[in-house]
C-alpha cells in the first residue's frame, strides 16, 4: 500500500530536480539559437532591405515574414512558447498600413539583436563560469612564467567567483529568456487587442451555440414528453374512464379503486402539462410571441393589460427569452407584489426588442437576491440583452428588458 | 352516427375510438394526419370529425387548420378538436368563423366518458363544446372591459353558456332555476350591448366579441 505512494513522491522529487536543472539549460539553448538568427536577420534586412531599391523592397516584404516564422518555430520547439500567427488584413494597402505588419521589423532590427547580445553574454557566462570554477584543474597547464607571475590567491578567488557566476546564471538565463518571450509575444505575435477581438468572436459564436442548443434541447424534451408520457397518461385515464362507464356492475370496492386511479391519472396529466408548458410552449413556435403572451396574460391571477407591437418576428431564441421573462415576471407579480393590476408591453424596433412588465404592487423587488429576477437577468445576458429593475419600497415595480435581435 | 378520427398517437386513438364505440357511434375511418383526415371526410361525409390539434408533419396547429377547411367545405361535418393544452388563440381562430358544430376540448376530458360523449353529441348536433379552461381564458378580465359590468353570477352564467350548455344545463350546473338563468342571460346581453336574439350562436358571440383579432398587432381591446 505504501509502495506506489512512496514511488510517487520519489518520482515527483526526481522530476523537480530534473526540471530545476533543465530549465536554465533549455533557456540557454533557446537563447543561443536566437543569436545567429537575430544577427543574420538584422544584417540581411539592413544591408539589402533598407537601401530604397525595388529588390530591397521585395526582400523587406518577403524576408521578414520568413524570419518571423523561423523565430516562431524557435520559440515553440526550444522553449514551448506558442506565438500565434498574426492575422493580416486583406489587401496590400491595408496590409501596409496595419501595425501588425511593421511590429516584427522592430523585433528583427532592434530587439532581436539586443536580446541576442544578452543571450551571447549568457552563453559566454556559462563558459567563463565553468572555466573559473575549474581553474585549479588546468592552472598547471598554463605556461610557467604566467603561473609564477600570478598571485596564488587569485586562483582561489577565481574559483569562488566562478561558483557565484554559475549560481547567478540560471536566474539570469531565465530572465533573458523571459525578456525574449515577452518581445516575441508582443512583436512577432498578434496585437493584444487583436487577440482579444478574436477571442470575443470565438466566445460569441460558442455562446450563441450553447444558448441555441439549450433552447433546442428544451424543445426536444417538450416534444418527447408530449408524444410519449402525456399520451400514455391520457390513454390510461381514458381506459380507466371506459372501465367505469362500461362496467356498472363492479363491486363497490373495485369501483372505488378504479375511481381513485382515474382521478390520480387526471391529476398527473394536469401536472405534466404544466411542466411541459414551462419547458417550451408550442404556441410560441406556431403563432409567435403575441399569441403566446396572451396565453400567459390570460392565465395570470392579477389582471394584465397586454400590448404587443411587432413589425416582424424576432429570432426564436429572443422570442423564448422574452416569453420566459414575461412568464417569470408575472409569476413574481402574483406571488410577491400584492398588485391589483399589471401591464406588459412588448415592442419591436427593428434591431431590438423591448419588454416592459409593470405592476402597482408593494415594490421592493431586487435583482441581486436569489429570486427569479437573477435568473431573468442571466437569460437576458445570454443573448446580449439587458435587464433593469425599478422597484422602490411601496411600488410600483417596473422590469425592463432590452434584447438585441441579431439575425 | 358516423365519425372519423384523426390522431397521431395510436394509444390515444384506440382509447377515443373505444369511447365513441361504447356510445354507439360508428367510427368509419381512423387517420393519423390532416391530409388523411380531409380525404376521409370527403369520402365518408361523416356527421363528426374528432381531430387532434397537433399532428404530422409539422406538429403545430395542423388540426386547427384542417378543422377550418372541413367546416368550410363540408358543412355537414361537425368538428371536435382535442388538444394537450388550451390555447385561447386557437379557440378564437375557430370560433370567430364558426359558432356551430365546433368543439375544443382538452384530451384528458375524454377520460370522463359520460361528459365527453355528451359533448360529442352536442357538437354533432350543431352545438358547441368548449373546455372549461378555454372558457376561463376567453373570460379573463381586461381593463375597461365591458365584462367588468357583469355581476359574479352573470359571469358564471356566461361561462357556462360559452361551454355550450343550454339554459337547462346552466340551471343544473349552477343550481338555480331555469327562469333565473333566462333573466341573467337577458341582463348579460343588455350589459354587453348585444341585440336580443334567440340563437345559440349569439350566446357564444357574447364571449367572443371581446377577443382581439389574430396576428401580432395591438393586443389591447
Amino acid at each position: 500500500m505504501a509502495g506506489p505512494y512512496r514511488y510517487g513522491v520519489q518520482n515527483s522529487h526526481f522530476g523537480r530536480v530534473r526540471r530545476a536543472l533543465g530549465r536554465p539549460w533549455r533557456a540557454t539553448v533557446f537563447l543561443a539559437a536566437g543569436l545567429p538568427l537575430a544577427t543574420i536577420g538584422a544584417v540581411v534586412l539592413l544591408t539589402i532591405g533598407i537601401p530604397p531599391t525595388p529588390a530591397g523592397a521585395v526582400v523587406l516584404l518577403l524576408f521578414s515574414p520568413l524570419l518571423t516564422r523561423i523565430q516562431r518555430d524557435r520559440y515553440r520547439v526550444l522553449y514551448d512558447v506558442e506565438i500565434p500567427p498574426t492575422r493580416h488584413p486583406q489587401g496590400l494597402l491595408a496590409r501596409l498600413r496595419s501595425r501588425s505588419t511593421w511590429r516584427p521589423y522592430l523585433y528583427h532590427l532592434l530587439l532581436g539583436p539586443l536580446i541576442g547580445t544578452l543571450g551571447a553574454a549568457v552563453v559566454l557566462g556559462w563558459a567563463a563560469g565553468v572555466a573559473m570554477v575549474t581553474c585549479w584543474m588546468w592552472r598547471y597547464a598554463l605556461p610557467l612564467d604566467v603561473r609564477l607571475s600570478e598571485n596564488p590567491k587569485l586562483f582561489t578567488l577565481n574559483t569562488v567567483g566562478g561558483v557565484v557566476v554559475l549560481a547567478v546564471l540560471p536566474w539570469a538565463s531565465a530572465a533573458v529568456a523571459r525578456l525574449d518571450c515577452w518581445a516575441g509575444r508582443n512583436f512577432l505575435g498578434p496585437d493584444r487587442a487583436e487577440v482579444l477581438e478574436k477571442r470575443v468572436e470565438v466566445l460569441a459564436v460558442s455562446r450563441a451555440g450553447v444558448v441555441d442548443a439549450a433552447d433546442a434541447e428544451r424543445r426536444r424534451i417538450e416534444r418527447d414528453l408530449h408524444d410519449g408520457a402525456q399520451q400514455r397518461l391520457v390513454s390510461l385515464a381514458v381506459n380507466l374512464g371506459l372501465a367505469l362507464a362500461t362496467m356498472p356492475d363492479l363491486p363497490s370496492d373495485a369501483r372505488t379503486v378504479i375511481q381513485e386511479a382515474h382521478a390520480e391519472a387526471k391529476a398527473a396529466i394536469e401536472e405534466l402539462s404544466l411542466l411541459v408548458r414551462g419547458l417550451h410552449p408550442a404556441v410560441l413556435d406556431d403563432r409567435g410571441l403575441s399569441a403566446a403572451l396572451s396565453g400567459i396574460a390570460e392565465r395570470s391571477v392579477v389582471p394584465v393589460r397586454l400590448t404587443v407591437t411587432l413589425p416582424q418576428r424576432p429570432p426564436p431564441t429572443v422570442e423564448a427569452v422574452a416569453y420566459f421573462t414575461v412568464s417569470e415576471a408575472l409569476a413574481n407579480v402574483a406571488k410577491h407584489s400584492k398588485a391589483e393590476q399589471a401591464e406588459v408591453e412588448v415592442r419591436g424596433t427593428g434591431d431590438r426588442l423591448l419588454v416592459r412588465v409593470w405592476d402597482d404592487g408593494v415594490g421592493g423587488a431586487d435583482a441581486s437576491d436569489g429570486t427569479g429576477l437573477r435568473g431573468l437577468a442571466l437569460r437576458a445576458a445570454s443573448v446580449d440583452g439587458r435587464l433593469t429593475v425599478r422597484s422602490p419600497q411601496g411600488g410600483p415595480t417596473e422590469i425592463r428588458v432590452e434584447l438585441p435581435c441579431v439575425r | 352516427m358516423r365519425a372519423v378520427i384523426a390522431e397521431d398517437s395510436l394509444l390515444l386513438r384506440i382509447g377515443v375510438v373505444k369511447v365513441l364505440q361504447s356510445a354507439g357511434i360508428d367510427v368509419v375511418a381512423e387517420e393519423d394526419d390532416a391530409e388523411g383526415l380531409l380525404r376521409a371526410v370527403e369520402e365518408h361525409r361523416p356527421e363528426l370529425a374528432v381531430v387532434d390539434v397537433r399532428m404530422p408533419p409539422g406538429f403545430t396547429d395542423e388540426g386547427v387548420r384542417a378543422a377550418l377547411v372541413i367546416r368550410r367545405q363540408f358543412p355537414g361535418t361537425a368538428v371536435l378538436l382535442l388538444s394537450q393544452y388550451v390555447e385561447g388563440r386557437y379557440a378564437a381562430d375557430l370560433l370567430t368563423e364558426y359558432q356551430a358544430g365546433i368543439g375544443y376540448l382538452l384530451k384528458q376530458r375524454v377520460a370522463d366518458v359520460a361528459e365527453f360523449v355528451d359533448a360529442v353529441r352536442r357538437v354533432a348536433a350543431g352545438g358547441t363544446a368548449l373546455d372549461p379552461q378555454v372558457v376561463a381564458q376567453l373570460l379573463v378580465r381586461r381593463r375597461n372591459d365591458p365584462l367588468d359590468r357583469l355581476t359574479q353570477r352573470e359571469r358564471e352564467v356566461l361561462a357556462s353558456m360559452a361551454e355550450g350548455r343550454s339554459n337547462a344545463g346552466i340551471a343544473e350546473a349552477l343550481v338555480i332555476s331555469e327562469s333565473a338563468v333566462a333573466k341573467h342571460i337577458n341582463s348579460i346581453f343588455a350589459k354587453l350591448d348585444l341585440p336580443k336574439a334567440e340563437t345559440d350562436h349569439r350566446r357564444v358571440l357574447a364571449v367572443l366579441q371581446f377577443r382581439s383579432g389574430d396576428g401580432d398587432g395591438e393586443e389591447e381591446s
